[in-house]
């Protein structure tokens, strides 16, 4: 880095943030990787149930489907908000 | 038995017709038998890469559909020995790629070669899926570029899902990335992915860095492979690229600026 540089890097670095949202996409995108077809659509229908009931986020509920021996388990997990 | 190796991106334009040019030429001058599949159907391109697209007289889909044999329409490389080429059709659309033929034709190749090259088409439809499907290895041709970076992410997943070796329960196809157009300037400015972010994220070997280079744009318009360029900058980082992916060890290249005086360093850009 340059002597100019140093007054020049004022703010984050576009390569940092290009790392750290691609970082979240990729995580995102491997969770719903490998699983059922149906495992997007059924979270998102989830989703929209909670919502009738609870404001939550979009990223609220996390569904993972694991296999252990013969048995498929479906983790179900659902963030509400801390109450006031 | 032949390996086959699968050049894809997901992304369109990353580079993986001048790395499967490459690649090849370079498996070719090192004494292996190798041949170049272009699956691209209906957009070909390495036959113009490679410079014999005057010379294509039938093509992969041919082949599958028994129109003419191996022997007829593989394209032997005028510079490089142990090298062939089997061009995509231009005139047909995607869907004259059937699974069986592929696997037809790659079955007689792997009998006559060693190494294989399937360069895949850009996007995840068909065409890419069969390029993907037969692979033994893959060498995953990645931009420091956020998109690229996401697609090929995407592509290691399906890699990993759905290939003959994962139907079979066999080991899985052995993933490497080349990151190319890399530039160690923009990467200093913190305006370029580095290469260490990209081996974080997708988390796979490293097989090379090509840094981004006059050379390549050179080597297309002359329909030359340009590791073939052997004095030129790109030429020598896919050199080092084969040698790696053939076991041996080398240092990476072009990682870094090149110094700059005192000068150059206080007021430089």
């Amino acid at each position: 880095m340059s002597f100019l540089d140093y007054f020049r890097s004022q703010g984050k670095r576009s390569a940092s943030v290009a790392k750290e949202r691609l970082q979240i996409v990729v995580a995102r995108e491997r969770a719903n990787r490998g699983g059922p077809d149906y495992l997007p659509e059924l979270q998102s229908e989830i989703l929209k149930v909670i919502r009738r009931y609870v404001e939550v986020d979009q990223d609220a509920v996390q569904i993972q489907l694991d296999r252990e021996g013969d048995c498929e388990v479906l983790e179900l997990n659902i963030t509400l908000p801390e109450r006031h | 038995m032949a390996k086959i190796v699968v050049v894809t991106s997901g992304k369109g334009g990353v580079g993986k017709t001048t790395t499967s040019a490459a690649i090849g030429a370079g498996l070719a001058k090192a004494g292996h038998r190798t041949v170049l599949v272009d699956f691209d159907v209906g957009l070909r391109n390495l036959d113009l890469i490679m410079g014999c697209e005057r010379r294509v007289v039938y093509d992969f889909i041919n082949v599958i559909h028994e129109e003419a044999s191996l022997n007829q329409a593989l394209i032997r490389d005028k510079r490089v020995d142990n090298l062939f080429i089997l061009a995509a059709s231009q005139t047909r659309d995607k869907d004259a790629l059937t699974e069986d033929g592929v696997e037809r034709v790659l079955t007689e190749l792997s009998r006559d070669f060693d190494y294989i090259i399937c360069d895949s088409p850009a996007g995840i439809e068909r065409g890419a899926l069969l390029a993907m499907y037969f692979a033994d290895e893959a060498i995953i041709v990645t931009n420091p570029e956020v998109s690229s970076v996401r697609d090929s992410d995407r592509v290691l997943g399906i890699l990993a899902s759905k290939t003959r070796r994962a139907a079979n329960g066999e080991p899985p196809v052995r993933e490497q990335l080349l990151l190319t157009r890399y530039s160690p300037l923009r990467v200093q400015k913190g305006e370029m992915l580095s290469v260490e972010d990209v081996k974080e994220i997708l988390a796979i070997d490293l097989l090379g860095v090509i840094p981004e280079s006059q050379a390549v744009l050179n080597a297309s318009n002359a329909g030359v492979p340009v590791i073939l360029e052997e004095e030129s900058d790109a030429g020598q980082a896919y050199q080092d690229a084969v040698a790696r992916f053939l076991g041996e060890e080398r240092p990476h290249r072009f990682l870094q600026l090149e110094k700059k005086g005192l000068f150059g360093r206080l007021f430089g850009g």
